[in-house]
């Protein structure tokens, strides 16, 4: 069974006119206008099997953090089938589900919580966590006295120890320091090597390599290719290569 | 702010004939302090959680539930002191208190419901805020908090009895002033009106939760 399966799917959204109030509602009821919707993705379909990584790949605007979107289950595709199974832990953004006036323990127990983690579950882990991100003393002043780097490890940390089926990452990875790349990198790899997965956007060559066997190039929502790794990197960079006019 | 409620309707306001009349008055404005603020906050709270709405996937329906319940936490403090001062005023602890929990409960029940439905169309139409404080501006008139149920014109009866929030005034009086339990008639209106409405407004939040995310 595999653990995300993308039957063609499509989402759109509508071309917004500025802040929804009312009276855009009444010019749009009684207007001729019809804006054609924006296509986020078109007709993606792509299967992760347990134990499988896949990068996404894709300039800007390509589509690639609302398949992530999908894949948490933040919101319905418009068409097809989106099927999940396993526990998902989302990175999709920089402190996202963290409060900066609670202190760095509380925005843990509360991540935790918005992972589903259970309150006693969360307790066992804390000391791991706590050690993991090495933040030490700071781990009780509030969150808004931390540095970007300090919240991503916080966040990175949080995910890796509460043991999800799949962890979906969008190119946070970049904000700690070297050593703690190192380690994150370290984690990431023992994880996949327990057989979980891991679907991972990324604009860095590097680390898809490293972390990923598959890829997966969208382009204005639509796959491109879907194949191995070092594979569809070349094809992407040349690409990209050929757009420059190089 | 009960403070000086308290002060005007005491040494302002105060009447020689009417020594109830601060209390009087409390019955009113608690509940219907309650309900605005319950109502305005349930209103806004998807819009002002967008970012986790977008980025964490937990169930949409904690938003408008989490603001209604952190209003309670006032709602407490005030009830207590409610009833701290009906002890100042010289009136004992009567059986029928023991109604207070279940009216309350059936007006919390109602003003979830009102804060699933208006999130949830919020995130659609953005005024929906602006309509729902000028309801609450007239509401302030529409509920007997001044005036007595007694001064109301019989005909006009009708229409205050289907409003949940007068009800309520009108049940916290009987409880607290008049020491009877509150009218069956009056409790079941409000038991319907209020599981109608919550279950109205889960509906709706239920109908509208999917388009959040492309909306916000």
């Amino acid at each position: 069974m595999p653990l995300i399966e993308f039957q063609d799917v499509s989402k759109w959204f509508p071309h917004s006119t500025g802040r929804q109030l009312l009276r855009t509602h009444i010019t749009r009821w009684f207007g001729r206008v019809h804006h054609q919707p924006f296509y986020a993705l078109r007709n993606v379909s792509f299967r992760l099997e347990q134990g499988e990584s896949l990068a996404i790949v894709g300039s800007n605007g390509a589509g690639k953090s609302t398949l992530l979107s999908l894949a948490a289950g933040l919101t319905p595709p418009d068409q097809g089938h989106v099927r999940v199974n396993g526990r998902i832990a989302a990175l999709l953004e920089l402190g996202s589900g963290f409060h900066p006036d609670l202190t760095g323990a509380e925005n843990l127990v509360l991540n935790a919580a918005l992972l589903g983690l259970s309150r006693r579950k969360t307790n066992q882990l804390f000391d791991r966590i706590v050690e993991f991100s090495g933040i030490g003393e700071f781990i009780d002043d509030p969150l808004r006295t931390y540095s970007s780097g300090m919240v991503m490890r916080l966040a990175f940390s949080v995910a890796i120890q509460c043991e999800p089926d799949i962890l979906l990452i969008d190119e946070i990875l970049g904000v700690g320091d070297a050593s703690f790349q190192t380690k994150s990198r370290e984690a990431l790899v023992s994880f996949r090597q327990a057989g979980k997965s891991l679907l991972f956007v990324s604009h860095s060559p590097g680390s898809v390599r490293e972390m990923c066997d598959r890829a997966l190039w969208i382009d204005h929502g639509s796959v491109m290719m879907d194949g191995n790794a070092n594979e569809v990197l070349e094809a992407y960079q040349g690409r990209a290569l050929v757009q420059q006019g190089i | 702010m009960m403070a000086v409620l308290t002060f005007i309707f005491t040494k302002i306001f105060a009447r020689a004939s009417d020594t109830n009349f601060p209390l009087f008055v409390l019955c009113g404005l608690v509940p219907l302090n309650f309900f605005t603020l319950a109502w305005v906050t349930g209103t806004t709270s998807v819009l002002d959680n967008a970012p986790l709405i977008k980025r964490v996937p937990v169930p949409r329906q904690v938003f408008p539930i989490a603001s209604v319940i952190s209003n309670c936490l006032h709602l407490l403090i005030q009830i207590a002191l409610l009833l701290g001062i009906v002890l100042v005023f010289g009136r004992g602890v009567n059986i029928h208190w023991l109604w207070l929990p279940l009216i309350w409960g059936l007006e919390i029940l109602f003003v979830m419901g009102l804060a699933f439905a208006f999130s949830a169309v919020n995130v659609y139409v953005r005024d929906t805020r602006y309509v729902v404080e000028s309801t609450n501006t007239v509401l302030f008139w529409l509920v007997p908090v001044f005036y007595s149920f007694a001064l109301i014109p019989a005909r006009f009866r009708g229409l205050y009895e289907i409003n949940p929030v007068a009800a309520l005034v009108l049940m916290m009086r009987n409880v607290l002033l008049e020491n009877h339990a509150p009218l069956d008639s009056t409790l079941i209106r409000l038991a319907i009106v209020s599981v109608g409405m919550f279950g109205a407004g889960l509906f709706i939040f239920g109908k509208l939760k999917d388009g959040f995310y492309t909306r916000l």
